[in-house]
């Protein structure tokens, strides 16, 4: 224990374990700060839920930082409601049950670029009559443009690029040009600009509430997909799923081949020959193929593909490995004082036979952690993730079939990589650390 | 590998076996030998089977596909709409019947399996239930020659390279033990860690998105060029970014791997005796190091030569490279069944006889191996 201890103490010397060990540290702490943050059922209702949950968001927009890098600022997205006041609004009671409301929002516009879409949606409250409103843009000179003047059923939502009364007026121009640019100069025009909803109701209690919501070109910390999904979900919530699949099937496959192995030798005879020719029958399979097959024919679900990746990386080569070393403890003078003092089969095989093998299972179990991340990814890129759980592997794999990188949504591809390289390298660097610390033969090299 | 694959009861029969005369010890470990890989390739391939049948799994999907189509194009054909429904309810039963009995479907699929396991090991591959080559045969034997090709050309090329080329460099590093490229080597073994097709996503956007050099992925221009000059451009074209990405992603490693391999050797006694007699470092390098590790480097090579039939099944599909490991991947998605035996069979027995071949090798190469002997 005590040379365990300074072994581990030996890290220090490595920079590159040091390195290792703050980039895993940190998906750790992602991983805690994303399961804290937005609890399971809230993720995936986030991830899978329906349009609802999306509406307000552009589609395939880049991360908002982006406009740090660019000289051509490109405008973010917002989302302003009366319901929760971020929208003003004032009612004027009128004559015969009547009342006039106002709802104004003004924001400054200093971008390069027009928006994606800008939609209002309407709430109206009533019996009978429906409310009456009219739209009207007001530029940062000074000039109107009348969007539409309609009654509202319940719920209503007009989108600017859409509406057939606005597009009708406009003559065939681009609605975005019309909205936003100078009509002399024929270039955006910057500055303050206003939506004013003038509504009528006609009845008492009546009441209209609007959502605008404005969809630029830039989303969040993380961009949008095609389904103007927040990547930043999927982002967060990979972190644990890599973690968990790859240090559940890391630990797995290497404790079981252990123990595994440690049986064999113990007992040796037919239940050696077994596990040896179940290995040499294992090493023929197709390993890659039969997860693919596993993925297609019976279950998507990434713990199905977990517990067959385990069940397929325990007779491997490390099985032979962990006998060649096991047929050597076995013969040890403190085995066979052991046995000498009536131990039983099960209390030397775990006890002294395995914990013996701890040392050298530890940098093997660091660095096996990215293959089966990458592993998990790797299914995730032909199409066979999981269905439900948001991983990294399946971020790509949607920016690959949506063309991300023929269409130049180098983010969409980008951030899920940096994080796979962050988490592969991570464990790697520590895992190539431990083993020279670990693996004497490597000790001196 | 194959020497961990030598069996115990091998070893029993070979102590026995070692005081006959040489004939007789090299003929029965050959027997043995190749009864039990026969035994281990069998069992594989029968494994396989069950799982691209899944238990008969794939047969309701298949089943149920054949239904969809005849029913769909019975649908849409004027002449059998004008029919009487019985009339034509029958039509469309007879044409599932006979649709299921052309894919063997209506045999059990315990039968089937044998049969199947049988074409298999005698190499009669059959015909594919879905997949047809594209001079439209539906022989999979047909079907894996015209795929092949790429998938030499592309793991040859990468793979033979990245061989010679780690092999060379590790060689020269391990003499540098210590020295700022050593340092380097060991500092950037860890980028292996991420598959090629990880590598080539990078390499697609850089090469392909970015600066629009190099195409995105396939394997010729399309027209094709009719000149073979320029369709040898064509394919080189499209082959550096999927070799590039095969070959980044396991360059590092792979010489980490062989430098640790040699200086390992290199710190034997032997080789100590032999800088200490004064030889040449290039006479200590071919006859102390590279001579004894030699049995390693064959079994690796041997290995590689398989990995290169077999193909890349991710960065294959990733690029669109027409070849062995993309129709493995095709296959699995039609439920193809005799495909994917097909595919895995070949692979199955490319592996056991080179297994069988490197034991004699290794008497070759190596003075200190017997065949058959301890």
């Amino acid at each position: 224990m005590e040379t365990f201890k300074n072994s581990l103490r030996e890290i220090r010397r490595y920079p590159s374990a040091i390195v290792g060990i703050a980039m895993v540290l940190l998906l750790f702490v992602v991983s805690i700060y994303a399961v804290i943050a937005i609890p399971y059922s809230r993720a995936i209702y986030m991830w899978r839920g329906t349009e609802d949950v999306w509406y307000q968001n552009p589609k395939f927009a880049p991360p908002a930082w982006f406009n740090f890098f660019s000289s051509k600022k490109l405008p973010l997205s917002f989302d302003v409601s009366t319901s929760n006041e971020t929208m003003s609004k004032t009612v004027t009671p009128g004559a015969q049950n009547t009342s006039t409301i106002n709802i104004t929002y003004s924001f400054d516009f200093q971008y390069d670029d027009y928006p994606q879409e800008m939609s209002l949606y309407f709430n109206a409250k009533y019996a009978q009559k429906q409310p009456f409103i009219s739209i009207i843009w007001i530029k940062p000179d000074g000039s109107k443009l009348r969007i539409d003047n309609l009654g509202i059923a319940q719920t209503q939502t007009i989108r600017f690029t859409q509406d057939q009364q606005f597009l009708g007026n406009l003559n065939g121009a681009d609605p975005m040009q019309a909205l936003f640019n100078d009509p002399q100069t024929n270039k955006i025009m910057k500055g303050k600009y206003q939506v004013q909803i003038v509504g009528v109701t006609f009845e008492q209690g009546s009441d209209i509430n609007a959502e605008f919501v404005f969809q630029g070109q830039l989303y969040g910390l993380a961009g949008t997909d095609q389904y103007r999904r927040d990547l930043m979900v999927a982002l967060l919530w990979g972190a644990p799923v890599a973690l968990a699949f790859g240090l559940l099937a890391s630990v797995g496959t290497l404790v079981l081949t252990m123990v595994i192995a440690a049986i064999g030798t113990w007992y040796a005879g037919w239940i050696d020959d077994l596990i040896q020719r179940i290995t040499e029958v294992n090493l023929i399979l197709p390993q890659l193929a039969i997860l693919i097959m596993v993925g297609t024919f019976y279950s998507h679900s990434i713990w199905a593909i977990l517990g067959v990746t385990v069940l397929l990386n325990i007779f491997t080569g490390g099985i032979k490995t962990y006998r060649a070393i096991f047929v050597q403890v076995k013969e040890s003078m403190y085995i066979e004082a052991a046995r000498a003092y009536g131990a039983s089969d099960g209390r030397i095989i775990f006890l002294y036979l395995i914990p013996r093998m701890i040392p050298l299972l530890i940098p093997g179990l660091v660095l096996t952690v990215p293959s089966f991340v990458f592993l998990e990814s790797t299914l995730a890129v032909l199409g066979l993730g999981d269905p439900v759980l948001p991983t990294w592997g399946k971020i790509i794999d949607d920016a690959f079939t949506n063309g991300a990188l023929y269409k130049g949504y180098y983010y969409w591809i980008m951030e899920p990589a940096i994080l796979l390289m962050i988490t592969g390298l991570g464990f790697s660097l520590l895992g190539f650390a431990l083993d020279r610390i670990f693996n004497p033969r490597l000790r001196d090299i | 590998m194959a020497v961990a694959a030598q069996t115990q009861s091998d070893s029993e029969t070979k102590k026995k076996a070692s005081s006959g005369s040489t004939f007789l010890r090299v003929a029965r470990f050959t027997a043995l030998r190749v009864l039990s890989l026969s035994v281990t390739v069998v069992i594989a391939i029968y494994l396989t089977i069950l799982i691209a049948n899944m238990g008969g799994y794939v047969d309701t999907i298949i089943k149920s596909e054949i239904e969809e189509t005849i029913t769909m194009s019975a649908a849409a054909n004027p002449q059998m709409r004008a029919m009487a429904p019985d009339v034509r309810a029958k039509l469309i039963k007879d044409r599932i019947a006979a649709e299921e009995q052309r894919q063997g479907l209506n045999t059990p699929v315990a039968v089937r399996n044998v049969s199947y396991l049988r074409d298999a090991l005698t190499l009669n591959l059959g015909r594919a239930i879905n997949m047809s080559s594209d001079s439209g045969s539906k022989e999979v034997r047909l079907i894996v020659l015209e795929r092949l090709p790429a998938t030499l050309l592309l793991m040859g090329t990468s793979e033979l390279s990245l061989f010679f080329i780690s092999l060379f460099l590790a060689i020269s590093l391990s003499r540098r033990y210590g020295s700022f490229w050593d340092k380097l080597i060991i500092v950037l073994s860890p980028t292996s860690t991420p598959p090629a097709w990880f590598y080539g996503i990078f390499l697609i956007l850089i090469f392909a998105a970015v600066f629009k050099i190099l195409p995105f992925g396939g394997l010729v221009d399309a027209p094709t060029p009719t000149n073979p000059v320029e369709l040898a451009l064509s394919v080189i074209k499209h082959l550096i970014l999927p070799a590039a990405s095969l070959f980044v992603s396991q360059f590092f490693l792979s010489i980490y791997n062989w430098r640790t391999f040699f200086l390992i050797y290199s710190s034997e006694d032997y080789v100590e005796m032999a800088k200490a007699k004064g030889l040449p470092p290039r006479d200590i390098e071919r006859k102390y190091i590279l001579r004894p590790t030699l049995p390693t480097i064959i079994t690796q090579f041997a290995l590689l030569l398989i990995s290169v039939w077999t193909g890349a099944i991710v960065t294959e599909t990733v690029f669109q490279w027409p070849g062995l490991g993309r129709t493995f991947y095709t296959a699995i998605g039609l439920f193809d069944t005799p495909v994917i035996v097909g595919l895995t069979i070949i692979y199955a027995y490319l592996l056991a006889i080179t297994v069988f071949i490197l034991d004699f090798v290794y008497a070759l190469v190596d003075p200190r191996v017997k065949v058959g002997d301890n």
